[in-house]
């Protein structure tokens, strides 16, 4: 496949993920033929970094539990580090299809940051009821903030072009929905240019997402805080590209 | 007030300056933690030697019972010191996750450095029948 795909860094973090993190990173070697795979081992008490190494892939374990910002702010460091140009996001869970991922690098060369959708016609991923509106709402004021129409802004399926690396590597958010919703805002408040691009999902390997309607209203109400306080930090200093260190 | 009241209010907010400044020579304070404690401390030695301060600043202010301007100004202050600490926490969290993030990569960097270190060794060492050097553990 092109070149790009030889400059990226697909980056997955896996917390206790010893079950799935072997085959997604077998399954992104065979489908995407030239990328780097880092997985970041997120303060997994499981096997997760043996398995992943075993497995053929770079492994950064965290000492303790981070979370996917802290996760993914690592995989940035290690990206502008080591001189990659993009990199992927793909949970290892195995809900993303890693065949997907040559898309979405190929869309980073009209864009910045590329979010892999789940509505957007692909697959049959559905969710109903107050995390609906939830993502209803985000996705408006989202698509307003991003002067794109974004429909899936809480996928954690997205891949960030080079400006959006070097921001990110210094400014990845680690609060809850930081990784998704703040770090679109801080991508788009500094001018860079979102798009989207439909992926298909497939079911969780483990676990079924939450219908509990207590917890769905409170992901509603963090992810309106995460939100209007994303929306009134102050703007990120993005620097401009320097020779590697 | 009688006079072992008035003693012991002056006693108690010498007493509080005393531990604040001790702690703080002693280095087991640090002074941008310390100087809320030592303006409560001030506050309670100046109140208690002149009562009637309290009396007066309470009229300016319109509060009728003085004591309540007392417990005004302490649950002020409390709340100012609760909310450094949550500020100070969540610096400090960042700080621990950064560390979290670089020791990672390092490692990943040690661990790349000395597999290659190894491959050398194992590619001098081979024409020898005996491998001497071993540099890493």
């Amino acid at each position: 496949m092109g070149p790009a795909l030889d400059r990226t860094l697909i980056v997955m973090p896996a917390f206790n993920e010893e079950g799935s993190v072997g085959a997604v990173v077998r399954e992104v070697h065979a489908k995407v033929p030239g990328a780097s795979v880092l997985v970041v081992d997120d303060g997994s008490v499981d096997d997760t970094t043996a398995v992943a190494r075993a497995a053929g892939a770079v492994v950064a374990t965290l000492p303790f539990n981070l979370g996917v910002g802290g996760a993914m702010r690592t995989g940035f460091r290690y990206a502008v580090e080591h001189g990659f140009d993009n990199v992927v996001q793909l949970d290892s869970d195995g809900q993303h299809d890693p065949e997907s991922v040559p898309r979405l690098v190929d869309a980073l060369q009209t864009a910045d940051l590329v979010i892999g959708a789940r509505f957007a016609g692909e697959g049959d991923y559905r969710v109903r009821g107050p995390r609906q509106w939830a993502m209803r709402v985000l996705a408006a004021v989202l698509s307003r903030t991003a002067g794109t129409r974004l429909t899936d802004t809480t996928s954690g399926f997205r891949a960030s072009g080079p400006r959006a690396v070097r921001l990110f590597a210094a400014n990845y958010p680690a609060e809850y929905l930081g990784d998704t919703i703040e770090a679109l805002v801080i991508a788009t408040k500094v001018g860079c240019v979102v798009r989207q691009v439909p992926v298909s999902m497939r079911v969780r390997s483990a676990g079924v997402p939450s219908h509990n309607p207590f917890r769905a209203a409170a992901y509603l109400g963090r992810a309106c805080m995460a939100l209007v306080f994303a929306l009134s930090r102050p703007r990120a200093t993005l620097r401009p590209a320097q020779a590697a260190a | 007030m009688t006079p072992t009241s008035y003693a012991f209010g002056i006693v108690s907010a010498v007493l509080v300056l005393l531990v604040v400044i001790e702690l703080l020579r002693r280095h087991r304070l640090r002074e941008r933690h310390a100087i809320w404690w030592l303006v409560a401390g001030t506050l309670a030695l100046i109140v208690g030697v002149f009562p009637d301060l309290l009396s007066w600043a309470a009229g300016l202010v319109g509060i009728e019972v003085p004591i309540n301007l007392t417990f005004f100004v302490s649950i002020g202050v409390l709340f100012l010191v609760c909310l450094q600490h949550s500020a100070e926490l969540t610096r400090l969290e960042s700080k621990t996750r950064t560390l979290a993030e670089k020791t990672s990569l390092q490692e990943v960097e040690i661990r790349s450095l000395r597999e290659r270190m190894d491959a050398a060794d194992a590619a001098s060492a081979r024409p020898q029948p005996v491998r001497v050097t071993r540099r890493d553990d």
